[in-house]
Parts: structure tokens; C-alpha cells; sequence
């Protein structure tokens, strides 16, 4: 029943036509080739060398893998991006899920203009959600500064030890209505005849949403929860433009990304860069699969 | 088979509800406060951006002086770098589309040997940090003479593999081999037989992809960032942040109220390609995420 | 297995280099120290001659007089094409440059590069000696700082543009409304900041959010020698006196929170300068430009002063500015160098002070006209004596590390900690070198030994 199982769609027998599937999908590979395995090779091979300043460039095995695996700066990025997942991805979700039903539920005035608009911000480049945001940030100009002003208190959203629940916030407001959508789409199909049977028993409507419609919305809610786990251990963006305006609170490696980048680009540490990048990659699919497999297996 | 059933769960004769429409409207405002803040400001002078409350209108109504100042602020940077995210997105999203579109068919509709195989790689790529590979694919593009180009934008953006995904998923519902069949039987080329029959029957997953695509070039901002040093070839993100950092670095030029303006702009024409195309992408997205 | 990397340059450049080096041995030790119009050797007439022919050439730069001094160097040299590209300010254009570097193409064949970042590009050899050209013979036209920190040894990888040096830019009207003196000594700056901030919690004497410019300068100043590099090796030490001095001073302030915490060049920045919030700024000379366009609402109310000192001899260093240079990678070095010493000689210099640029050329310094020049921004004050009484006051000797890029990257990790918890400043400093130390060691440097 679930599209998401780690299978391909039903196999056809069909010896006679074997190679034609490639004519179809070969222009997708060659291109993946070129700009996805290509790199990904290119960067397992960096990963294996130290290039220094000083006395050139050496094959150094998995040095770089034992560096990043005692490197306090990247245990501590990691930690960032885990707690922003299991903080972060439920809030998000729940109020995608919460407003996916209220949608569905046909008890909304005005439902269409609900859904367009809460899924109008994923149309919003990540560079300017962030510049929007800051100026609302802003303690003494910003929107937030006012509210300080009027309440009479110093809050400061990009202070240290709030800066990642205010980068939680941007997030949660780019892609919330991206995932009501993708929960109303999944309620949509869900076929008129189980309502009617549980109408017919008598069933209110919480005991439809949980034994009809929360059951139907499991496969959407794995692939948003697989989308939302990849997207938060790549958190970069949303960080990397607010550190201009928070630089003490956001450090070089606040996300595993931004600690990559800037070990390329500030360190031109690039043999260590790939070797975090390949860590990041492996641990994501690894996480994923996990999420994927459970996912499916507890399936009703 | 994946169809979209207009029957909102037999619930089309209930009561509206007031208490949740408020609730809604919570995150209603949550969602529109951000935009409604960039339109209010747009409107506003450079000195009145900083000196008035921020949500709402102050001072001389400057939004037609601030369009204008964009469009011709060096020269018409602005309007050279609209131009470029056109580009990007029509070949970029449009050619995504297009090889997710055969590829997502392929797998869907043919067996062949190697299958398995080309499905575990689409999926391992998915997981891999795209920023973090952003170096090796700088260096390899460099050896190749491709960065600073348009193609360097434009190849990488040339994949999604959640498209591939979604036309699969889609396709293998919504195309009857038994249609198939009896075109090749009436002696149809596979390639004809795609393009007469399959794509019609894809549209509704086509057009997702399609926004979905649209929405990642059109917003796609470390790639082109990295890849290109010639501001005559940036697009629209990369250029409006570094109006910011002009605005904000070291020997500021104070032009906020360009980026300001700047980013309004750039929201604009992919707000109306939403609300143009929303009557299609909605059964298409069903069948990314459920097949009955 | 070791492999050893070899950044070869193309075949035909090194032998055009060795050429070069060859005919022009003799002419630069007969030269060297002479003023720019007695180099009469083969070299200048080679760049002469290029310089007419059809050639096309590519510029970085981020500075506002860029576009305006293309414009009359073309004007001047018809056949030659300059190709003026902003790939961003400071930081981001030294991204985009290591990138073309490492990739082995796509660098411009001249690039704006502010002092601190020259070694960085000096030790990967991507920047060409220009003491093959004869350029050593210029050293006389630009103040003595400037022109240390475009050389190493006997080698020449920039010409100097701007230059920084420190003063003190006040508010004279929030002076005088809350009594505050013109301070001499830190000790006067901090007692004017306390007052300052006791009569309005609103404001505040300056900003400092943590800069890592800012941090070397008054370093520099306190007469602190925190990096001494020569060849691979390197001496990292942020608690020697000089820096130990600075903490202590700038602790006062820091710790008591008597500086505004608003990052520089925000507009929240704009806004307190315009509005006198922000009081004053320690800054460098290249300031007045940036105030007249960006704080216009207290025009005619800043001043400038000589920067506060510890024991209130005139002491100051240099804040900021930087040079161009010509990258190895050029296949037209001949034409990059001839526009290079255009830029900043003569009429080159010219444009750049239209654009209210300091300069670093010695003629323009003293220039009458210059001194002369009282804006009424500053309310009719002759500033450009001040500054370049700094400019004649700045403390020799000072040195950046190799890899200072990414030092100042590191920055807000370890110094800006201090700064975000209102605490020790030596301590975020001994983090600061910690971080710097363990990066040398890593790219091979021989570190502390």
C-alpha cells in the first residue's frame, strides 16, 4: 500500500524489451553522473589526502576520518542539528498536520484562501526569508524591538542561547505550509466510502481522524518527517546569512554544513571539508533508511 | 489507482466553524505577517525605513520611486539579474522536468537489467549534503572550464531526484499497461507512444514537478553563489544578498531600501506562478506521497 | 607516500618571468630607492609599450571609485579593456580568488586585496613579485606603513591604495550636551563612556559587537607584536604585553557593558550614528567618506581627534586599506602592471580621492589642497591634518599572520565569546591564539617553536 517501500514498483516481465527502459532514463543518469556521482567520488577521493599550506599535498588514509570523529567542533555542530531536529521537525509538523485537518475538515470559512496563503512562504527564497527576518529581529529597529520597548523588556532573539529556536522559527515558517499540503493532498484521496462507513457507526470526529485519516496519512507523514531529517542535518542557509547580523551567537560551526563550508572556503581545509561532508551524507541516508524502514513496518 | 476524490469525506454539508476559522487565522498571520512587513517597507524611503514602526505605512509613499530605483541602480543590475533566474528556470526546471518526466517513466513502465541498482543510487543522493559537496563540484566544474558559466547553474539544477520519484510513483498508477500494450500491438514507437500517450496522462504529476522545480531555481541561491564571480550571471538571490552586504560590509552604501524593494520583486512573479498553477499541482502532489 | 605538490605556472610565463628577471637584474639595483620618474629601465618601457597595445584585462574591486577609475585609465590607454567585476566585499572576494586559485583558473589578472589578507596569497604564490618590474623604485611614494604591508623581504606583491589610520570620530554636539571631554587617554575615554551611558542608558560612547580588526589595531596600537612570521615559521602570542595592555583597557569598557552592542555597518548601525547614539568611533581614516553618505542625520556634528593613548603621546596604527595586486595566474602580466601602477600614482590617485578615499601616496598626503580640505560635515575642521598626523604617528613593526583570513574567521568563535558573555577579554584572546595555533600547526607551519 505505501509508495515508500525500499522496492520498485511492480515488476513486468517483459524479456523481450529489456534494454528500452534504459533509452528512457539514461538522459537522467548521464547528467546525475556528471553533477551528483562524479563529485561524491571526487570527494571520497579528496578525503583521503591532507593538502597543507606548508609541504604540499599527501595521501593520508582516513586520518581525516579519525580527526573529524574526535573533533569537538563537529560533535558539537552534530548536537545542534539533532536537537534542532527532535525540537524543531514535531513542532512543525504537528502544526502542518493540525492544519491539514482543519482544511479537510470543511468546517473552515474561506479554506481555499487558508491554503494558499500559509503555503505561500515555500515560495519565498531562503536569502530573503532571512533578510525579512532579521529586520524583524532587530532589538532596536526591528519589530521585536518594539515589542521590548512596549512591554518593557530585553529580549533579544539572536542572543546565544536562543539564536537556534529564532533559526527554528524561520524554518518552521518557510516550509510549514509546504507540509499541510502534502498531508491535505494525502487526505484528499482518502476514498468517500470508509466516511460513510464510519458515519454509519456513529463515529465523531476525532475517532474518524484517529482511525481513518491519521492511518491514510501515514506514508505522507514518513516522507515529510525522511524531507524534514535531510533538511535540518543540511541546515545552512538560514544560519550562515544570519551570522552578519549575530556573529558571537552563530559560530563557524554551528551546523556540520556551515562547519564544511567554512572549512573550505575561510580554511581551505578542503581534504577535511569532504571528509565531514562524506560523514554528513552517510549518517543522513543511514538515519533516513531507519526512519523509512520503521515507518513502513508499523504500517496498519 | 491514485484519484482525486471531490467528496471531502462525505463532510461538505457541515457546519462552518467559527472558532476554528480564528485558530486558523493564527497561522494565517503567522504566515502572511513577513510579506505584509516587506510590502509595508518597500513603501518607505530609505530614511523613513529606519525611523518608522515597521508594520505599518510612514512618510512619502515610495514604492513606484523604490521599483525605480531597483530596475536602474547600476546600471539596471537588477533587471540583468531578473533576466538570469528566467533563464535558469525555464532551462533548468524545464529540463529537470523533462528528464524526471522520461527517467520516472522508464523505471515506472519498463523492466531492465540494472534497475535495482539505478534505484539505491537516486536514493543515496538524496541523503547527501549538497552544500558540503559544493567544493568537489566547484573543482571538478573548474577542470572542466565550466564554472563562471551559465551552465554551471544550470547542469547541476538539471536533476531532482524527488521528481524522478514523484513521476515514478505517479506514473506507475496512472498509465494502464494494458494502454501500453495496445500501442506497441498497433506498432507505435516507444518514443511516440510516450509522447502521444504517457504524457498526457502525466500532466497532473508533470505540473508538480514542474512548480516544484520553478520553486528550487528560482530559489536556488549557494550554487550560483560558489559557481559564478561575474555579477552580470547572477540570479536574483545571489544578487539581492550582495546588494545586502553592500548595504552592511565595510564601506557600507546605505540601500536597504533597494534590497528591500529588490526582494519584493523577486517574490513576486513566483507568488503569481503559485496562485496560476495551483489548480493543478494539488492532485499531483497526492501521488508523491499516497497510492491506494 | 608523500607528493609533493608543485603549483607550476604555465611554461611560457615563467620563461617570459625569467626574461624579465634577467634583462632587469642590473637596472633595479641601480634604481632601487630612487624616485618613480628616474626608473628608466627596460621594464617600464615594456609596460609603456603593452600598455598600447589591443589587450583586454580583468579587475576585481569592491570600492566605489573602482568604476571611475577604470574609466579614466581607458580613457587614457584606448587600446586596453579593463573588465571590472564586484565578486563582493572583502571576505567574499578573497573566497571567490582562492577558489580561481585552487582550481588553477578564472582568477582576474588584478584584484583589490586589504593588507591583512596579502600574506595569506603571498605564501600560496598567487600573487606576482612585482620587484621584477621595477617597482621597488616606488617605495619612496608611499608612507612607510603602507608600503610594509605590501612587501615581504625583497619582494613586492601589491601597490598600496588606501591607507587607515586610526583616529577618534566624535559627536561634538552629544559631547557637549553631557559634558564630555575630548579624551587623550583611554582613561578619559572610559570615564566619558561611563558618564555617557550613567546620564542615558541609551547611549553609548561606541560600539564594539567583537571585530577582529578592530582587535589587531588597538593591539597594533598598545604596541603588542602578537604574529611574527618569517618563512614557515610563526609565533602566535595574544597575551604578550602589548595585547595584555589592550585587554585591560577595552575590559573596561566591554565588561561594564559600556559599549553598544550593535554590529558595525547594520542599519541599526546607520540609524544610533545618525540619531547620536552611538557617540563616537574608533576607527580608521577612510571613515569621513562612509559618515558623510551613511549618518546624515547629525551632519555637521562630527569631529575628529587624535586616537586616545595609554600615556598620551601620539601613538596609532593602522585600521582597514589595502592595495591591488597582480595574480600569477595573469597571461597578461605586462598590461596588469602597468594599470596597477597607474591606479595608485598620479591620476589614478586623483579619481580615488574624488570618491573620498584616503590615500597611502606620500605626494597626495602632503598635499596642500588636501590638507586644506574642511567639510562641512565635520563643521569646517581641516580633519585631513588629523589624519595624517596619524598617519605620520602609526607604530612600526607590526606583522599579520600567513593565514590571517582565517584567523579573523575564527574570531567570533573564541574573542566574540568574551564579548556575547560581558567577560574577560584575555580570555576569548587566549582562545583566539589557541584556534590560530592548532590551524598553523595543521597547514604545516612550524608554530610556537
Amino acid at each position: 500500500m505505501s509508495s515508500l517501500q525500499l522496492s520498485s514498483p511492480p515488476v513486468m516481465r517483459r524479456t523481450k524489451r529489456q534494454w528500452t527502459g534504459w533509452m528512457f532514463v539514461l538522459p537522467f543518469l548521464l547528467v546525475f553522473a556528471l553533477v551528483l556521482v562524479a563529485p561524491v567520488i571526487y570527494a571520497v577521493y579528496l578525503s583521503l589526502f591532507r593538502d597543507q599550506l606548508v609541504g604540499g599535498n599527501a595521501f593520508v588514509g582516513f586520518a581525516n576520518y579519525v580527526e573529524a570523529l574526535t573533533d569537538p567542533n563537529f560533535w558539537d555542530s552534530l548536537g545542534r542539528v539533532v536537537l534542532f531536529l527532535v525540537v524543531q521537525v514535531p513542532i512543525m509538523l504537528l502544526i502542518a498536520l493540525a492544519a491539514a485537518l482543519a482544511l479537510d475538515s470543511a468546517r473552515l470559512h474561506a479554506a481555499s484562501f487558508f491554503r494558499i496563503a500559509i503555503f505561500l512562504p515555500y515560495a519565498v527564497p531562503a536569502v530573503v526569508a532571512v533578510l525579512m527576518w532579521g529586520f524583524i529581529y532587530g532589538t532596536q529597529f526591528g519589530l521585536v524591538g518594539s515589542f521590548d520597548k512596549f512591554f518593557g523588556i530585553a529580549f533579544d532573539p539572536l542572543a546565544p542561547n536562543v539564536v537556534l529556536a529564532a533559526i527554528g522559527n524561520i524554518n518552521t515558517w518557510e516550509f510549514t505550509g509546504y507540509n499541510m499540503l502534502l498531508f491535505y493532498a494525502a487526505l484528499r484521496v482518502i476514498s468517500g466510502d470508509l466516511y460513510e462507513a464510519a458515519e454509519l457507526d456513529g463515529a465523531r470526529a476525532f475517532q474518524v481522524i484517529r482511525s481513518i485519516k491519521l492511518p491514510a496519512l501515514r506514508p505522507a507523514i514518513v516522507i515529510a518527517v525522511i524531507f524534514s531529517i535531510i533538511g535540518s542535518f543540511q541546515l545552512f542557509n538560514e544560519p550562515n546569512i544570519l551570522k552578519s547580523l549575530a556573529p558571537n551567537s552563530i559560530s563557524t560551526f554551528f551546523t556540520p554544513n556551515m562547519y564544511a563550508y567554512n572549512l573550505s572556503f575561510a580554511g581551505q581545509q578542503y581534504n577535511y571539508s569532504a571528509t565531514i561532508a562524506i560523514i554528513m551524507g552517510v549518517l543522513t541516508a543511514v538515519i533516513a533508511y531507519i526512519v523509512q524502514l520503521r515507518g513502513s513496518r508499523k504500517e496498519l | 489507482m491514485s484519484s482525486v476524490s471531490r467528496t471531502k469525506g462525505g463532510a461538505t454539508y457541515r457546519r462552518k466553524s467559527t472558532i476554528l476559522t480564528i485558530v486558523m487565522g493564527l497561522l494565517l498571520v503567522y504566515s502572511l505577517l513577513p510579506l505584509f512587513w516587506l510590502f509595508v517597507n518597500s513603501t518607505k524611503t530609505q530614511a523613513s525605513l529606519l525611523s518608522s514602526f515597521g508594520l505599518w505605512f510612514s512618510g512619502p509613499f515610495a514604492l513606484f520611486d523604490n521599483i525605480g530605483q531597483t530596475l536602474t541602480y547600476n546600471n539596471g543590475i537588477f533587471v540583468h539579474w531578473f533576466g538570469n533566474t528566467l533563464l535558469y528556470v525555464v532551462i533548468g526546471a524545464g529540463g529537470a522536468t523533462f528528464l524526471a518526466l522520461l527517467g520516472g517513466y522508464g523505471l515506472a513502465k519498463f523492466n531492465f537489467p540494472g534497475k535495482k541498482f539505478v534505484f539505491a543510487l537516486i536514493l543515496g543522493a538524496v541523503a547527501i549534503p549538497g552544500t558540503a559537496l559544493a567544493v568537489p563540484t566547484f573543482l571538478m566544474f573548474s577542470q572542466l572550464g565550466l564554472t563562471n558559466t551559465v551552465w554551471a547553474v544550470i547542469l547541476p539544477s538539471l536533476i531532482s531526484p524527488f521528481g524522478l520519484y514523484l513521476i515514478w510513483t505517479y506514473a506507475s498508477d496512472a498509465i494502464p499497461s494494458e494502454l501500453l500494450e495496445a500501442a506497441r500491438i498497433d506498432g507505435a514507437s516507444e518514443m511516440r507512444t510516450f509522447f502521444t500517450i504517457a504524457i498526457r496522462l502525466l500532466t497532473p504529476g508533470l505540473v508538480t514537478v514542474l512548480l516544484f522545480t520553478i520553486v528550487a531555481t528560482w530559489n536556488n541561491y549557494f550554487l550560483p553563489l560558489i559557481m559564478l564571480s561575474d555579477p552580470t550571471l547572477y540570479p536574483l538571490t545571489v544578487g539581492l544578498n550582495q546588494w545586502n552586504a553592500q548595504a552592511s560590509g565595510v564601506a557600507a552604501q546605505p540601500i536597504y531600501n533597494l534590497v528591500i524593494t529588490g526582494s519584493l520583486l523577486t517574490i513576486v512573479p513566483i507568488v503569481v506562478a503559485f496562485l496560476f498553477l495551483q489548480r493543478f499541482w494539488q492532485s499531483g502532489l497526492s501521488a508523491g506521497s499516497v497510492k491506494e | 607516500m608523500k607528493i609533493t605538490r608543485t603549483r607550476s605556472l604555465p611554461v611560457g610565463r615563467v620563461a617570459a618571468l625569467a626574461t624579465v628577471g634577467i634583462l632587469l637584474a642590473g637596472a633595479l639595483a641601480a634604481c632601487s630607492g630612487s624616485t618613480p620618474t628616474a626608473s628608466s629601465s627596460a621594464n617600464a618601457d615594456q609596460i609603456a609599450a603593452a600598455l598600447q597595445q589591443k589587450s583586454t584585462i580583468t579587475y576585481w574591486s569592491w570600492t566605489p571609485q573602482a568604476k571611475d577609475q577604470v574609466a579614466a585609465f581607458e580613457a587614457q590607454y584606448p587600446n586596453v579593456t579593463v573588465n571590472l567585476v564586484n565578486a563582493g566585499t572583502g571576505n567574499d572576494e578573497y573566497t571567490k580568488l582562492q577558489n580561481a586559485i585552487k582550481a588553477g583558473s578564472g582568477a582576474p589578472d588584478v584584484a583589490q586585496i586589504e593588507y591583512y589578507a596579502m600574506p595569506q596569497f603571498e605564501l600560496s604564490k598567487s600573487l606576482t613579485d612585482l620587484s621584477s618590474y621595477g617597482f621597488s623604485s616606488l617605495q619612496s611614494s608611499y608612507s612607510p606603513s603602507t608600503w610594509t604591508a605590501v612587501t615581504g623581504g625583497s619582494a613586492i606583491y601589491a601597490l598600496p591604495q588606501d591607507s587607515g589610520p586610526m583616529a577618534l570620530f566624535y559627536n561634538k554636539a552629544i559631547f557637549d550636551q553631557y559634558g564630555l571631554t575630548v579624551p587623550t587617554t583611554w582613561d578619559e575615554y572610559i570615564a566619558d563612556a561611563a558618564k555617557l551611558h550613567a546620564a542615558d542608558p541609551t547611549k553609548y560612547i561606541t560600539n564594539d559587537a567583537g571585530d577582529a580588526g578592530l582587535t589587531t589595531s588597538l593591539i597594533w596600537q598598545a604596541g603588542g607584536k602578537p604574529y611574527v612570521s618569517s618563512g614557515n615559521s610563526v609565533t602566535v602570542n595574544l597575551q604578550d604585553a602589548g595585547s595584555k595592555k589592550y585587554a585591560d583597557m577595552w575590559n573596561q569598557l566591554v565588561e561594564p557593558g559600556l559599549v553598544s552592542s550593535t554590529p558595525s555597518w547594520s542599519d541599526a548601525w546607520w540609524k544610533s550614528l545618525s540619531d547620536g547614539s552611538i557617540a563616537s568611533l574608533v576607527t580608521g581614516a577612510w571613515m569621513p567618506g562612509n559618515l558623510e553618505t551613511g549618518a546624515l542625520g547629525s551632519a555637521g556634528n562630527w569631529r575628529v581627534a587624535p586616537l586616545p593613548t595609554y600615556d598620551g603621546t601620539a601613538a596609532t596604527a593602522q585600521n582597514g586599506g589595502g592595495g591591488q595586486a597582480v595574480l600569477a595566474q595573469s597571461k597578461n602580466q605586462l598590461v596588469a602592471a602597468g594599470f596597477l601602477q597607474w591606479l595608485n600614482s598620479g591620476p589614478g590617485v586623483s579619481v580615488f580621492l574624488k570618491g573620498g578615499g584616503f590615500p597611502s601616496t606620500t605626494a597626495q598626503l602632503n598635499d596642500p589642497t588636501f590638507l586644506a580640505d574642511a567639510p562641512t560635515y565635520f563643521g569646517g575642521q581641516l580633519i585631513n591634518k588629523v589624519l595624517l598626523d596619524a598617519s605620520n604617528s602609526v607604530v612600526p613593526g607590526w606583522q599579520y599572520l600567513p593565514f590571517q583570513t582565517y584567523a579573523n574567521s575564527v574570531f567570533s568563535d573564541t574573542v566574540g565569546q568574551s564579548y556575547a558573555n560581558k567577560s574577560d577579554l584575555n580570555k576569548g584572546l587566549a582562545a583566539w591564539q589557541e584556534s590560530s595555533v592548532s590551524y598553523g600547526a595543521q597547514q604545516g607551519f612550524a608554530v610556537n617553536k
